[in-house]
């Protein structure tokens, strides 16, 4: 993805959701895409989707596999999309649908894109089952969406989602409406699949704990920017940028004194309409200097495969440990 | 004495001509001034019990007191004044607030209902009810849309705080809301809880924010309470195999990429619950009394209490533990 903007019509004029966004993602390989609500993580997914409402303007690169899918024609975006991309959304209802049995969706899919005549259809469904530990697939598979718990309902969207085979798995706050047991059985399962079918997953989340469980890199978004990305320990554990560090500040943190406040950021993210000028974090920055209002600071890299999009760079040194975020905790590997 | 008070608490819910018992005889307490966590997963009767605890749904047995008094169920007779200084604050607050209604007019409407300050002096405490919760005094003349999810729900507090409640009982009142804004609502809470000697029961599904704010956390499973103590001491050695589970599958944002513990197994249905401790088939230690007989919730000291025959069988008497079960 290659400064990748989006702009949806709202009220008569053009609001732009995504302002520039670039990175990739390898085989294999969990990218983690951070950011609070309405920081442009889940359009910049549809866009390459082609999944955009009518009259968003799209501009920039996004290349799969070495082929352009801004500009490609409906009907050929619509047969990646469907077999090689695939996405998992928050809501399990969403992706399911509810009038249609589990084999069905299963069944469909990979009859009109792998080819497969009916009985072998059914054998892949079943063998989707499987991987993604849904119990008693026969049954399963003449069950409706209603008939499963939520945590279910998300491993058959994602069985659903990797019928065909994809080289790449978009997943969308996949586990935000679970329990943290359930969640933590989903994530185990994209950890598993990445390895064993060398699948390559977006995770779009706002929690930084999910995203520190099973990302390789990760990038945080900001007002449609990317403000930060590299190694998920070098980022999570030394946060360059001041919008990161204050995102893991507010996090309730296990070893913090009873009665100590949470570190909260001052203000609300702006909406897409009122970006403010320059760099989009800087009225709520505590490092703000005064080209921080006046120029967009571009992504640059910093070291290594990190980038940062700040000029002022106040954690430029910070030793990891310096900040309560940095501490280094110890706990048993499960 | 607790202000709130919630013994051996049964709900039943009748559907279609079956029984669903959503809280199994559950004993929750919340002091003067006490912030008190309730955890568990979706399904395990933690709302059913804030429901409870408020009389919004009838109870089939146990008792709820409120400052002494029986909490009983809303019906068509007005609620016994006393009553309004126990509040419930709703998940959701794009769907509690009147969203035709101006904020300002729509906490007078609280003062007016209850008649607790006079007229005049309605628009300073408004005003002050704002203030109380972090708003402007500007938010007083617009209406709840021109509001993000958190300062939604500071309205809803404010509202609440306008019956000068001595309790309130929040149901999921983080969920949906992003980090930033979740720690701001989170220090509101704990900043009126220790100002006002305002007691809190906090359900909520997210353990990290009751584990930095509760004073007290009880953990509930399928409709029983299994473990309750001081959070800290909860945290750092839950006593219950849920508890432990439950707190092992926090994931933590430390770069370190541990995948958090799984728990295997689903919340069993509520309309059979497996017989003996209902967390059984699911826990990793369990043992013959764990089919069997339904261990209760039993004091292990230092304020704490869990039921699980692990912990009974180490800690009471012999005879009594074998007087209960028989293996």
């Amino acid at each position: 993805m290659d400064d990748l903007r989006v702009s949806l019509p709202a009220g008569g004029r053009d609001l732009t959701i995504v302002d520039g966004v670039d990175y990739r993602v390898e085989p294999g390989e969990v990218f983690g895409v951070a950011g609070e609500s309405g920081s442009g993580k889940t359009v910049s997914m549809l866009a390459l989707l082609g999944l955009l409402p009518e009259g968003a303007r799209v501009g920039g690169s996004v290349r799969f596999d070495g082929r352009e899918l801004l500009r490609m024609p409906r009907r050929r975006l619509r047969e990646i999309a469907g077999r090689d991309v695939a996405m998992v959304f928050q809501d399990p209802f969403t992706s399911l649908h509810p009038m249609l049995s589990i084999g069905k969706q299963l069944t469909e899919h990979v009859r009109r894109h792998l080819g497969l005549d009916r009985r072998r259809a059914e054998e892949r469904a079943l063998e989707l089952l499987r991987e993604v530990r849904i119990p008693d697939g026969r049954a399963a598979m003449r069950a409706y969406p209603h008939q499963f718990s939520g945590g279910m309902r998300q491993r058959i969207a994602i069985a659903v989602a990797l019928a065909c085979r994809p080289k790449l798995l978009i997943a969308d706050e996949p586990t935000t409406a679970l329990d943290v047991t359930v969640q933590a059985g989903i994530l185990h399962l994209l950890d598993r699949l990445r390895r064993e079918n060398e699948l390559a997953i977006v995770l779009i989340t706002h929690d930084l704990g999910v995203m520190s469980a099973v990302a390789d890199r990760v990038s945080i978004f900001y007002a449609g920017r990317v403000v930060e990305s590299g190694p998920r320990a070098d980022v999570l554990r030394a946060p360059r940028h001041p919008y990161t560090r204050a995102l893991l500040e507010a996090l309730p943190h296990p070893e913090a004194a009873r009665d100590q406040p949470l570190v909260a950021i001052a203000g609300a993210p702006p909406s897409p309409g009122a970006i403010p000028a320059g760099c989009a974090f800087h009225p709520r920055c505590a490092f703000a200097v005064e080209s921080c209002a006046r120029e967009v600071p571009p992504l640059v890299p910093v070291a290594g495969d990190r980038r940062l999009a700040c000029p002022v760079d106040p954690f430029a040194h910070a030793e990891p440990g310096s900040s309560k975020t940095n501490q280094v905790r110890e706990f048993p590997d499960v | 004495m607790s202000a709130l008070e919630l013994r051996d608490v049964v709900v039943d819910y009748h559907r279609r001509g079956t029984t669903v018992r959503a809280v199994a005889g559950a004993s929750v307490s919340v002091g003067a001034g006490q912030i008190v966590g309730l955890v568990g997963e979706s399904g395990c009767g933690k709302s059913t019990l804030a429901r409870a605890a408020v009389g919004l749904v009838p109870t089939s047995g146990g008792s709820v007191t409120f400052e002494g008094r029986p909490v009983t169920p809303l019906s068509r007779k007005a609620r016994p004044r006393e009553l309004a200084r126990l509040q419930l604050v709703f998940q959701n607050p794009y769907s509690s607030l009147n969203p035709r209604r101006k904020v300002g007019a729509q906490l007078a409407d609280a003062l007016a209902t209850l008649d607790l300050v006079p007229r005049q002096a309605r628009a300073a405490r408004v005003r002050e009810l704002c203030e109380l919760v972090g708003l402007p005094p500007s938010a007083v003349d617009r209406y709840p849309h021109e509001f993000s999810g958190g300062q939604r729900q500071r309205i809803a507090v404010a509202r609440t705080l306008a019956a000068d409640p001595s309790v309130l009982v929040l149901d999921e009142p983080l969920a949906s809301l992003d980090a930033s804004a979740q720690a701001q609502l989170a220090n509101m809470l704990v900043d009126l809880a220790r100002r006002l000697e305002l007691g809190l029961l906090l359900i909520s599904h997210d353990l990290a924010i009751v584990r930095h704010v509760a004073d007290a956390v009880s953990v509930m499973y399928l409709g029983t309470i299994v473990e309750q103590g001081p959070t800290r001491a909860v945290w750092e050695e839950p006593l219950h195999p849920y508890s432990e589970k439950l707190i092992g599958a926090v994931p933590r944002a430390d770069g370190s990429g541990v995948l958090p513990t799984a728990l295997p197994g689903e919340v069993p249905d509520p309309t059979a619950p497996p017989p003996g401790c209902r967390f059984h088939p699911r826990c990793p230690y369990a043992f013959e009394p764990c089919g069997v007989d339904e261990p209760p919730l039993v004091p292990l000291g230092a304020g704490r209490e869990a039921a699980c025959w692990l912990r009974i069988g180490s800690k009471t008497s012999r005879e009594e533990t074998t007087r209960r079960v028989v293996w």
